[in-house]
């Protein structure tokens, strides 16, 4: 039957992977804008859908922008989901990238370079720096077996601290007055890509190629996969003779180094006025862009190429988001939007099984009726049945002996 | 002896809301969920104490009353707040963690487009004067008095109410030690006929209440009774999380670990009216640093016998008793 074959081709999609978390970011994606759309309509009904626009388009007449604010993100995106692969969760993005941030730009304002190499070795002290940051939570965990989470959130606040006394401490970086930092010498800038009325520079370039980067590290090399396999069981992966402490400690080592090339990249832009870079502002506040790219991550499950797409997207809503200030809203509700879109991705894919979970019972309901067989359908619900049950053929019975197996391995 | 007045003077204000959260972590983690929500919590009960303080502020009720008005609805508010982290933690099973990024995002980015709409603001201003220049009698106490009840504010004596009651509750009642099976071994505790969802509900929801009222008082002793997105509780609930390890997840050990953490931050925004560190010269950005720098230590020397809850982090499964 021509209903057969929709089905069990409908079945094969749905049952693959990839499209299941690609279906979870979406459903995130949905709740985020949802969640957003009804804060717009409380607080200004009457302006709410030309806004809500803004966020949705506002970002396709800005192109240049939004890929020059996504080549931060797309970089702690990276770091997060990287590290996610490897079971941690790098909360200390944030830490990283601004001490990434300073070390770019301690090597810009301090250093003389020929104009050639001294933006390449910027760029490269930004590294350093993220990867110096993220290798302390990494040696942490391996050595003494300190929760990643909470040692990324102390070094959050003491990088913040350090970067904030230093940078103040130096009067070639920091102008009181302005309590800013200066403008970084051209030389140390990024070359910009000379997209007209956007300062899009050659970072996104180097974003995407180290996104590329890693899905060839992860996929095609046994560090990838020893780093993957770890994550999906540790002490499988230590009995079949994966040296756990190394792996940790490269990772997050890794990790920070992407964070801290966020952070070089974001700083060393340069901005919409000629000749003048991004500034810093030693106010004491965690950098945002970390808790960001926690949001891309998740958004992109953590696959590289997803994270790509995922930046660029957050990035876009941003732009949008800035856009509806014409009609009289704060930039502020596009965090708003990220953050219930954080908040749905813990559990979207929890939601995705139960939703696919909830069709497959409806469609066997549907053949038992079918086969005029009531077979005992629906009084199961407290068993998990693992999203790629087994192959259901049509008979009702048989499908039910399979869930039952299933609901016993689980 | 001037000096240690002014020390004191100034910790406790700022000890109490790391304490209060501090507990209400311990609630919630020994219950077995971690709460790295409480940010995002205490941010949103100061926000909701201070709107209630701006709604009644004209009215002519006495100042210590409206505090505790304000606190009961910054209770509240943590309390509906944390319901987020739970349900997530408890009904959706989802991963603890980044629940409480999301809700630590969510807050500042709220509280700044609500007052940038309506009040064009950061954030809360507000004017009553909560700030008490002496308790009668007990003020006149010689030393004591002027240690505890001079130049302080009504939250000191509130916030340690709130200890003991905790430690009652978390140590003399069946709830507390329901709560604290549920954190070591979710399974034992269902074996028995506890029921391990309504127990975390009620950890974090104590949590949440305790949250919101520390995130007030942080508004009331630290910022004057305002409170804005920008700034927030510039890291309190995460200081508090720290406080908490630090008190190994023991109320009374919280209690001095908070003490403590206080202590420095106090140091740090005064160094220059300090005679003995003045002379020393430290950089104050050290002894913001050093609550962090400690917890750290203290984390490398525990983990061998780590006093955290077991089960902390783990949605708990019935099927997979």
């Amino acid at each position: 039957m021509q209903n057969n074959f929709l089905k069990s081709n409908m079945k094969k999609i749905t049952q693959d992977k990839g499209f299941s978390s690609f279906t979870a970011a979406l459903l995130a994606i949905a709740m985020g804008l949802i969640f957003g759309f009804v804060i717009m309509l409380i607080a200004k009904p009457g302006s709410a859908f030309q806004g809500f626009g803004r966020v949705l388009f506002g970002g396709f007449s800005r192109i240049g922008d939004v890929f020059y604010f996504a080549t931060p993100i797309l970089m702690t995106g990276l770091s997060v989901g990287f590290a996610f692969k490897m079971g941690l969760f790098n909360i200390g993005a944030s830490g990283q990238y601004t001490m990434g941030m300073y070390f770019a730009l301690y090597v810009g304002f301090m250093w003389d370079l020929p104009d050639s190499i001294h933006w390449i070795v910027c760029v490269l002290a930004g590294m350093v720096g993220g990867l110096l940051w993220g290798i302390i939570p990494g040696i942490f965990k391996a050595i003494s077996n300190v929760n990643e989470v909470i040692t990324c959130i102390m070094f959050n606040y003491i990088g913040m601290y350090l970067v904030d006394m230093w940078i103040q401490g130096n009067s070639t970086m920091y102008i009181s007055t302005k309590t800013r930092t200066a403008y970084l010498p051209t030389s140390a800038q990024l070359p910009s890509l000379g997209v007209k009325n956007s300062s899009v520079n050659v970072g996104i370039i180097i974003a995407i190629a180290i996104a590329i980067l890693l899905y060839i590290i992860l996929n095609k090399t046994v560090f990838g996969f020893e780093l993957k396999a770890t994550g999906f069981n540790k002490d499988a992966s230590k009995y079949a003779g994966m040296n756990a402490t190394r792996n940790t400690i490269l990772t997050m080592a890794i990790a920070g180094a992407l964070s801290g090339l966020g952070g070089a990249f974001a700083i060393l832009a340069p901005s919409s006025i000629p000749g003048s870079s991004m500034t810093y502002e030693p106010i004491s506040v965690i950098a945002a862009n970390g808790f960001n790219g926690i949001a891309v991550a998740l958004l992109g499950s953590s696959h590289p190429i997803g994270i790509i797409l995922s930046s660029v997207f957050i990035s876009h809503i941003q732009r949008g988001g800035s856009l509806t200030a014409l009609y009289g809203f704060k930039p502020e509700i596009i965090d708003i939007v990220i953050a219930v879109i954080i908040y749905f991705s813990a559990f979207s894919l929890l939601m995705n099984a139960a939703l696919g979970r909830f069709i497959k019972r409806h469609r066997v309901k549907n053949e038992a009726n079918d086969f005029e067989e009531l077979a005992p359908v629906g009084e199961d619900d407290n068993k998990e049945v693992a999203p790629d049950a087994a192959d259901i053929s049509n008979d009702s019975i048989i499908t039910e002996q399979v869930k039952e197996n299933d609901g016993e391995e689980a | 002896m001037d000096t240690l007045f002014y020390i004191v003077q100034n910790m406790l204000p700022v000890a109490i809301p790391l304490l209060l959260v501090a507990l209400g972590g311990m609630f919630s983690e020994r219950s077995g969920v971690i709460n790295i929500g409480l940010e995002g919590i205490m941010l949103f009960g100061a926000f909701f104490g201070c709107l209630t303080v701006l709604f009644i502020q004209d009215s002519r009720i006495n100042a210590q009353i409206i505090l505790l008005i304000a606190m009961v609805v910054s209770a509240l508010a943590g309390l509906v707040f944390s319901f987020l982290l739970s349900f997530a933690a408890v009904n959706m099973k989802a991963d603890q963690t980044i629940t409480g990024t999301a809700m630590n995002m969510l807050v500042p980015a709220a509280i700044l487009l609500f007052s940038k709409m309506n009040y064009n603001s950061d954030g809360i201003t507000t004017s009553v004067p909560f700030y008490i220049q002496k308790v009668p009698v007990l003020g006149d106490i010689p030393i004591l008095g002027e240690l505890f009840f001079q130049k302080t504010y009504i939250t000191v004596y509130i916030g340690f109410l709130f200890l003991i009651i905790s430690v009652i509750l978390f140590y003399k009642t069946k709830i507390g030690l329901r709560i604290r099976a549920c954190g070591e071994h979710p399974h034992a505790a269902d074996s028995v006929g506890i029921n391990v969802y309504h127990m975390r509900h009620l950890g974090v929801g104590i949590s949440g209440v305790l949250g919101g009222i520390g995130g007030y008082f942080y508004s009331v002793g630290v910022m004057d009774g305002n409170i804005n997105g920008h700034t927030g509780v510039a890291g309190f609930g995460f200081l508090a999380l720290a406080v908490m390890i630090f008190g190994q997840w023991k109320p009374w050990n919280i209690m001095f670990a908070s003490l403590f953490f206080a202590l420095l931050r106090t140091v740090a925004y005064s160094t220059s009216l300090i005679p003995v560190l003045n002379t020393l010269n430290i950089h104050n950005t050290y002894f913001k640093m050093l609550p962090y720098v400690a917890t750290m230590v203290v984390l490398v020397f525990t983990s061998k016998k780590s006093r955290a809850p077991k089960a902390e982090g783990i949605p708990y499964d019935k099927s997979t008793r």
